[in-house]
C-alpha cells in the first residue's frame, strides 16, 4: 500500500481520517475527513473540524442519497455514541444517545412490552438519523412521524454550546432540527416516548389488489388499521397498473416464538445485467402470486413486519457496483391520485427494473419545518443507476411538484434547488433558524449545497 | 450475590464491549476510569439493557498512591461476590512522538506498565483472599517482537505479559485465573485514524471471544486467533530480513 494515505495523518489533529463514504444507494463516492467519537467529550472535540472544513453528522449511513455526505468536508460518525441513558417503564420515556438504533430498541424493549412509536423500514437507522430526517413508518396515518414522539433533545450547536431543546423551550429550533437533515447541530441525546404493545407479534393480513384504483379504495377501507402498507409491482402497466399486495396489521395479543435474527449477507456486488426487466418482472410476479387470491392471515414478529429488508444484510449490493437511487414522494389526495398514475406510468414505460414499489397513506403534516409528512399518498421505488436513468428523476420530480407533493430528503440524491423551494414552503423559516444558530455555516452537506440551503 | 467485574479503563471501546458482554451474563460492574460523565452514561446503559448493577468509580492509572484505596473500594462494592478484573487501559501515542518527547515516552510506560503492575499488585491480596476469580488483561501482538513502527508501545505490553506470567504463578495456588490477551488491532478510537490495519476485529466480536476464552482458563491467547500463525511467522523471521521490513 502506498504510504501517501498514511502520511498526512501526523499533520492532522488526532481522531480524523480520510475516508470515502457512500449513501445507501451507493450511486456515488464521497471523499471526506471523518471522526468517530466514542464519548461526549470527543464529540465536542470533533466539532472543530480540521482546515476549517464544514461538518455533518453521519449516523447509520442509511440515507439513500447525500443527506449525510459532505464531499471534501468533514463528517462526524455518531454510531459509537450508543448508550441508553434512561428509561421509565411507567411512561415509556426513553433517553438515549444518538447512535442507538431501532434494532437496539427492539432487542432491549420489546421483551418488556415496548416498541418505537414510529419505525423506518430498516432497524439499522440510528435515533439521531431518525430525528434529523423525521422518519415515518407504516403507521404514519395514525402515529405521525418520529419527531412527534420526541419530548426533547440535547443539541450540540455549531458554536460548541449544548442546548436542551423541547417544543416548548425553543419551538423554532425544535422544528428546524426535526427533519432538518443535521444542519442545526449534532444531537447528543434525545428523549423519545415508546409505545406499549401486548406481545412480540402482529396479526397481519395480506391481500391482492388488482390496480391503482383498487389500492386507493382498499386504503380507504383500511383507514382504521394500525399499520398498513402497499407493495406495488412497478413494472405492471395497462389495466394492471398499480397492482400489488396490501398488508395491514394490528398488535397481536398472542406471542410467537421468535428466534434471534441471523441475517443472510448479500455476498458480492451483483453484476449489472442481473437486474434486467425480465428478472425483476419474474420476482414481482412471484411476490404477487405468493398471496392467495382469497387473502392471507398470519401472526408474525415485529421484526419481520417492520424490517423485512433487514433479513438480507447489504441488500443494496444487489443493484451492482453502480448502485441505485430511490425515489420517494408524497402527493396530496385529489390531484395526487392522477399524479400517482403518471408516476407509475413513467416508471413502467421507462422499463427501469424496479423491485417492489411501496405505497402508503400519510396522515398529517410533520412537526419539522422540513418534515416530509403531509396528508396524502406516499410512493417509493428504487431505480438502478444506469446511464440515462437520471432523466427519469427529472420527470418524476416534475409530476410530484405539479401535483403539490414533495420529495423525501432522506431518500433523495437528485432534487433540484427550484424543486425543493416549491415543495418545502417552510424553507424560509428554516433558513432564519440556521442564520441564528450557524451564521458561519459550519454545518453543511452535499444535499444542503445541492438544494440551496 | 452475583460476580462483579471491575473494568479498568472502562471508557475504551473494547472495555465497553467487554462490560456489555459480562453484564449480558448477569455480572455486576464497577466501571473504573477518569471520564466520570462518560462512565455514568455507561453505567446507565448497562443497568437498563441488562438489569445489572453498574457503578462508576474514579481510577487514575498513573496516580499510584490512590491504588490501595481504589482496590479497597472495589472489594467493598463487590460485596460477598467474586471480584474479577478486566484490565483494558493503555495509551498508544505514535513512536515518533515518543522518540521526540521523553515525557510522552515515560507517560506511556507509566500508564501501560507501571500503572498496571501497581493496581494488579494491590489487587493480588484481595484475589488470594477470595480464593478464585479471573483476571483478564489486554496485552498486544505488538509485544511479541519489537517492530520499528511501535516498539515502545510493544515493550510496555511485553513487560505486562512477563508481569502477568509471574502474577499467574503467584495466584495459581489460590485458584485465580490470569489471562493475558495478545490483542490484534480492534476497530476503536485508538486505531481509527491509523492507516488500514489487517484482520481488524470489531469491539463486540473481540469482547465476545475474550469472554469465552476467559471461561476456559488462564494463560495467554491471541485474539482474533489468526494472529497466532501470523505472529509465529513474524517472531521466526531472521533479524536481517525482519529489519528490512517496513512493519
Amino acid at each position: 500500500m502506498p504510504d501517501t494515505l498514511a502520511a498526512p495523518a501526523a499533520t492532522r489533529p488526532t481522531g480524523w481520517k480520510q475516508v470515502s463514504l457512500q449513501g445507501w444507494g451507493r450511486s456515488s463516492l464521497s471523499p471526506c475527513l471523518a471522526a468517530r467519537p466514542e464519548r461526549l467529550r470527543e464529540l465536542h472535540a470533533a466539532l472543530d473540524a480540521p482546515e476549517g472544513r464544514t461538518l455533518i453528522a453521519h449516523g447509520g449511513g442509511r440515507s439513500y442519497g447525500d443527506a449525510a455526505l459532505n464531499t471534501d468536508g468533514a463528517v462526524v460518525v455518531t454510531g459509537r455514541l450508543d448508550r441508553i441513558l434512561g428509561f421509565d417503564p411507567a411512561t415509556g420515556e426513553l433517553v438515549a444517545e444518538p447512535g442507538v438504533t431501532f434494532a437496539d430498541l427492539l432487542e432491549v424493549f420489546l421483551p418488556r412490552g415496548f416498541i418505537a412509536p414510529v419505525s423506518p423500514g430498516t432497524s439499522h437507522v440510528t435515533l439521531g438519523g431518525a430525528l434529523a430526517n423525521d422518519v415515518h413508518g407504516k403507521n404514519h396515518h395514525h402515529a405521525g412521524s418520529f419527531g412527534e414522539h420526541v419530548l426533547w433533545f440535547d443539541l450540540l450547536l455549531p458554536d460548541g454550546r449544548m442546548q436542551r431543546v423541547s417544543p416548548e423551550s425553543d419551538p423554532a429550533l425544535f422544528q428546524a432540527t426535526v427533519g432538518g437533515i443535521g444542519l442545526t447541530g449534532i444531537v447528543a441525546a434525545l428523549c423519545l416516548r415508546l409505545t406499549r404493545v401486548p406481545s412480540n407479534a402482529l396479526a397481519v393480513s395480506r391481500r391482492r389488489v388488482r390496480n391503482l384504483d383498487g389500492f386507493l379504495a382498499a386504503f380507504e377501507a383500511a383507514a382504521g388499521a394500525t399499520w398498513s402498507v402497499g407493495w406495488i409491482d412497478a413494472l405492471a402497466g395497462g389495466a394492471s397498473l398499480g397492482r400489488g399486495v396490501l398488508e395491514t396489521a394490528e398488535p397481536s395479543e398472542a406471542r410467537v416464538e421468535s428466534r434471534p435474527p441471523r441475517a443472510r449477507r448479500f455476498p458480492v456486488d451483483a453484476p449489472g445485467w442481473l437486474l434486467n426487466g425480465l428478472s425483476v418482472r419474474a420476482f414481482n410476479e412471484l411476490y404477487w402470486r405468493r398471496v392467495p387470491a382469497a387473502g392471507q392471515q398470519a401472526t408474525v414478529p415485529y421484526r419481520q413486519f417492520l424490517y423485512p429488508l433487514d433479513a438480507i444484510d447489504g441488500w443494496n449490493r444487489m443493484y451492482g457496483k453502480q448502485g441505485f437511487r430511490q425515489f420517494q414522494c408524497v402527493v396530496p389526495p385529489g390531484p395526487g391520485e392522477a399524479a400517482l398514475r403518471r408516476l407509475l406510468e413513467t416508471v413502467a414505460a421507462g422499463g427501469n427494473a424496479s423491485f417492489l414499489a411501496v405505497l402508503k397513506v400519510m396522515g398529517r403534516d410533520g412537526p419539522g419545518m422540513l418534515s416530509f409528512g403531509m396528508p396524502g399518498y406516499s410512493l417509493a421505488l428504487d431505480i438502478p443507476a444506469r446511464p440515462g436513468s437520471e432523466a427519469i428523476f427529472t420527470q418524476l420530480e416534475r409530476i410530484t411538484r405539479d401535483s403539490g407533493g414533495r420529495i423525501y430528503l432522506a431518500k433523495d440524491s437528485l432534487l433540484s434547488a427550484e424543486g425543493f423551494a416549491a415543495m418545502y414552503p417552510r424553507a424560509g423559516e428554516f433558513r432564519a433558524v440556521r442564520e441564528r444558530v450557524d451564521p458561519q455555516r459550519r454545518l453543511s452537506s452535499d444535499m444542503a449545497r445541492r438544494i440551496g440551503l | 450475590m452475583s460476580d462483579t467485574w471491575v473494568i479498568l479503563g472502562a471508557s475504551s471501546a473494547v472495555a465497553r464491549a467487554f462490560a456489555r458482554e459480562a453484564a449480558s451474563h448477569g455480572a455486576a460492574l464497577v466501571l473504573a476510569g477518569r471520564d466520570m460523565e462518560d462512565l455514568e452514561h455507561q453505567a446507565a446503559d448497562l443497568a437498563i439493557r441488562y438489569g445489572v448493577p453498574a457503578m462508576p468509580l474514579r481510577f487514575e492509572a498513573r496516580d499510584l498512591a490512590t491504588h490501595a484505596g481504589f482496590v479497597a473500594e472495589c472489594r467493598r462494592r463487590a460485596g460477598d461476590g467474586l471480584l474479577n478484573v478486566f484490565l483494558a487501559f493503555g495509551v498508544m501515542p505514535d513512536q515518533a512522538a515518543a522518540d521526540a518527547d521523553p515525557e510522552v515516552a515515560a507517560g506511556m510506560v507509566e500508564a501501560n506498565f507501571t500503572g498496571a503492575a501497581s493496581v494488579l499488585g494491590a489487587l493480588a491480596p484481595v484475589l488470594e483472599a477470595q480464593r478464585g476469580g479471573t483476571v483478564v488483561a489486554l496485552g498486544s501482538v505488538a509485544g511479541d517482537r519489537g517492530r520499528k513502527r511501535n516498539f515502545l508501545y510493544g515493550a510496555t505490553k511485553a513487560a505486562l505479559l512477563v508481569y502477568l506470567q509471574g502474577y499467574a504463578a503467584r495466584l495459581s495456588g489460590a485458584g485465580v485465573r490470569v489471562l493475558c490477551i495478545k490483542a490484534g488491532p480492534v476497530d476503536t478510537g485508538m486505531t481509527w485514524a491509523l492507516p488500514k490495519l489487517p484482520f481488524m476485529a470489531s469491539p463486540r466480536g473481540f469482547a465476545a471471544a475474550a469472554w469465552q476464552r476467559a471461561g476456559k482458563g488462564g494463560g495467554s491467547a491471541y485474539l482474533p486467533g489468526i494472529w497466532w500463525p501470523v505472529m509465529t511467522i513474524i517472531r521466526l523471521l531472521p533479524t536481517p530480513i525482519f529489519n528490512k521490513l517496513n512493519i
